[in-house]
């Protein structure tokens, strides 16, 4: 290390490897893990998820899983819900559509009403 | 690829010694099984302080705080929490007020109360890993001292936020900086004392263990301010884990260049070592650490000259205990105001307390100064365990006093815990309840100190010895009134003949104990009982009319002195007890008493 800005660049970097510890309110992700979830192929989902927030460099949103939702047989389905308490279920999310997720809901702002539960119900 | 969880585990000595280290391997080998080892983070962190509720173990994001984890948890806790999401609940803290389950580990009262500001990264990061240090704006502060401060600066700052040093003097840090940067010579050094002597007092050990770098990267700081390049660490060898990791610590930020030569380019060089102590208590006073550093018998000289004038090899010499040190890198991040904002006006900042002896919550707590005795004992301690009644707690270790009942709204911070006639010490605080003898108390200490004291003074090393003396015969019960007024009188003595502060302290729980449970002393020589059913000589072990006639105590008494048949009451017959009091322990409903009748509780025992 040379100068203070290197140190400033590894922190920023080495922070980014650990900021699932600190977050504090923001938009929560919840990932259906049940086994039915698991069984659907929910954890390659969270992983992307994971992977997709890193590499957006998306500040406030925080990845959870949770248990079974109970429509088992729309399985994986996510929850999205925002820091003023707004909730949004999306259901067969694969890593395909984690992408799209990303950027037009959480960056655009935008619920992409195809891919809803209550869309796929009908 | 990223971890989606994060999995910190106590790597605290507490935690350790319940097999913390082999928890993580079964993490590791069942995340493995599950095949998803690389999606989960595996950190083994400093002391979260919650010690009695060990082996602890947090997961991120959901915070989730496992308490008394076992390794046949471990399967479980991967398969269902990490691998499905579903929290595993038997294992999950509960709230001791309403015995409910806390999800988030932040709702814990434990937590509630307490400001880290020492322990700021102890259970928060990985201590083996610099990354994480720097993450939290490890280094940050060195390098703005070093860009953008004089050393006069750097001091001044010091000085405004009133740190005081937390080795037990409460000296002002700034000051004393001050003084070793005015001493001229070619050479100067910084020394961390991280000796901690004090029976149950960990406050450095986990600072050490679990956050290295802070101490570390406060040395450079200092020795900035001061105009030295050296530094070392004197810490005992009792203390395997801190060496360990404040040695790969030193390494990483030699490594890193964050000490070393030419730190961020400024051409100002630093470099650490550890010297390792043998564990004598005297050796934690600064002119004796020294002299051992020097490869001398630790034996403590007369001051001044202060160490800050001639001190190791003869140079100017800061020392300065590691939590105080501890402190050093947040100040200049977050400035000094900040810092003069927390707690009292004479005191500023946290203290760090090791709470122990009869407690709900031993372990670890900082809080700002100035919150009151009761606040740290009932809310964030828990109160007494088993419906016991508060006694008195000792505050300052062997060099302090006790504080009774009447005094526990005091706000702690340096002059008040004089003034009620202890003192802060170096932070460890064992609570006792109406089950401990404060006479037997008192030898306690004293017996240590007696261990302890190098000899050098007459008054120390033949004084000490005759009050523990004097002390032995009354709990035989051989005591006699006269014997309190010579305790007094020796103890006086002892602290205005003696040299260091060992000697000039060692009276004081003696003295203390004296002071406030004098009728209990008078008890032992002129009743010759003990009020509290301790001193073997001085009780009798009765079955009290609420025995339900159980054979428990029949079948643990080692020599066969209690009679009795099922379901009737028990008698002890008192010319075979031995007084042990295996019998008491194992009684279910409390019908055994060592206590003299007039003062047996609701509780009896
Ligand atoms: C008998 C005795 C034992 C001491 N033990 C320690 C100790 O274990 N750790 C410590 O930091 N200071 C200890 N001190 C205080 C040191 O002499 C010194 O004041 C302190 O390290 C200065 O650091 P500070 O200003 O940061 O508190 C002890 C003092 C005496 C008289
Ligand atoms: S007071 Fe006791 S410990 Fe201190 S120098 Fe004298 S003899 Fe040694």
């Amino acid at each position: 290390m040379k100068s203070l800005e290197d140190l400033k660049k590894l922190r920023d970097q080495a922070l980014k490897n650990m900021e699932m510890r600190y977050q504090v309110g923001g938009t929560r992700i919840q990932v259906g893990m049940g086994t039915c979830g698991i069984a659907a192929g929910a954890r390659p989902v969270l992983n992307k998820f994971v992977e997709e927030i890193a590499k957006q460099n998306l500040k406030n949103v925080g990845i959870t899983q949770v248990g079974c939702m109970g429509e088992c047989a729309f399985e994986p389905i996510i929850e999205i819900v925002e820091q003023d308490g707004t909730s949004t279920i999306y259901a067969r999310v694969n890593e395909r559509m984690v992408h799209e997720i990303i950027e037009e809901h959480i960056m655009g702002g935008k619920r992409i009403q195809k891919y809803l539960l209550s869309a796929i119900k009908r | 690829m990223l971890e989606r969880c994060h999995v910190l585990i106590c790597g605290g000595t507490g935690c350790l010694s319940s097999h913390s280290k082999e928890i993580q391997i079964e993490f590791d080998k069942c995340l493995g099984e599950l095949g998803i080892r690389s999606e989960i983070k595996l950190v083994l962190t400093g002391c979260f302080g919650l010690c009695e509720k060990g082996p602890v173990v947090i997961v991120y994001p959901d915070e989730t705080f496992y308490t008394h984890v076992k390794l046949r948890d471990i399967k479980e806790i991967c398969e269902e929490h990490l691998l499905k999401g579903r929290v595993v609940n038997r294992l999950v803290v509960t709230n001791p007020d309403d015995r409910k389950k806390l999800l988030h580990f932040s709702e814990l009262k434990f937590y509630a109360k307490q400001k880290r500001i020492a322990l700021r990264n102890c259970g928060n990061i990985n201590p083996l890993e610099i990354d994480e240090y720097i993450a939290k704006d490890g280094y940050l502060a060195l390098g703005k001292v070093l860009t953008e401060m004089t050393p006069k600066e750097a001091i001044d700052e010091m000085k405004k936020s009133g740190l005081r040093g937390r080795g037990g003097g409460g000296f002002s840090t700034g000051v004393k900086w001050e003084f070793a940067h005015r001493s001229i010579s070619d050479q100067k050094y910084v020394i961390c004392n991280a000796d901690e002597g004090d029976p149950g007092a960990f406050m450095d050990r986990a600072v050490l263990e679990g956050d290295p770098h802070s101490v570390i990267e406060a040395m450079a700081i200092c020795g900035y301010a001061i105009g030295a390049n050296q530094g070392y660490v004197y810490v005992r060898a009792e203390y395997p884990v801190a060496v360990e990791r404040l040695g790969i610590a030193i390494e990483q930020a030699r490594e890193y260049n964050v000490i070393g030569k030419n730190i961020f380019g400024t051409g100002f060089h630093f470099d650490v070592e550890i010297r390792l102590g043998a564990g004598a208590f005297v050796c934690g006073e600064e002119t004796a650490l020294i002299a051992s550093i020097e490869g001398e018998r630790g034996m403590p000289r007369m001051k001044p000259p202060f160490p800050a004038v001639r001190g190791l090899w003869g140079k100017p010499t800061n020392v300065n205990n590691v939590e105080t040190l501890a402190n050093v890198p947040v100040i200049y991040l977050k400035g000094a105001d900040w810092f003069k904002s927390i707690g009292t006006e004479k005191s500023s900042g946290t203290k760090v307390f090791a709470l122990g002896g009869k407690i709900q919550n031993t372990g670890l707590l900082e809080v700002p100064m100035g919150t009151t005795l009761r606040e740290v004992i009932f809310d964030i301690g828990g109160g007494i365990p088993n419906r016991r009644k508060f006694k008195a707690v000792q505050t300052g270790g062997p060099s302090g006093g006790c504080i009774t009942e009447k005094d526990l709204d005091t706000p702690i911070d340096f002059d008040n815990l004089i003034q009620l006639g202890s003192m802060m010490g170096s932070g460890g605080m064992i609570v006792m309840d109406e089950d401990n003898c404060m006479v037997d108390v008192a030898r306690f200490y004293l017996d240590f100190t007696v261990d302890e004291s190098c000899g050098k003074c007459t008054p120390c090393r033949e004084g000490t010895k005759r009050m523990l003396d004097i002390l032995d015969k009354i709990c035989q019960g051989e005591g006699e009134v006269e014997d309190l007024d010579r305790l007094e009188e020796l103890g006086t003595m002892i602290k205005e003949a003696s040299l260091c502060g060992l000697g000039q302290t060692a009276p004081n729980p003696v003295l203390s104990t004296l002071k406030h449970f004098r009728a209990e002393y008078m008890a032992h020589v002129v009743d010759k009982s003990c009020p509290a059913g301790v001193c073997a000589n001085l009780t009798k072990y009765v079955v009290l009319d609420n025995c339900i006639g159980c054979t428990k105590c029949l079948k643990n008494c080692p020599v066969n002195a209690i009679t009795g048949s099922v379901k009737q009451k028990h008698v002890i017959d008192l010319s075979l007890c031995i007084r042990c009091g295996a019998c008491k322990k194992a009684c279910p409903v409390n019908a055994i008493s060592s206590k003299p009748e007039d003062v047996r509780g609701v509780l009896n025992a």
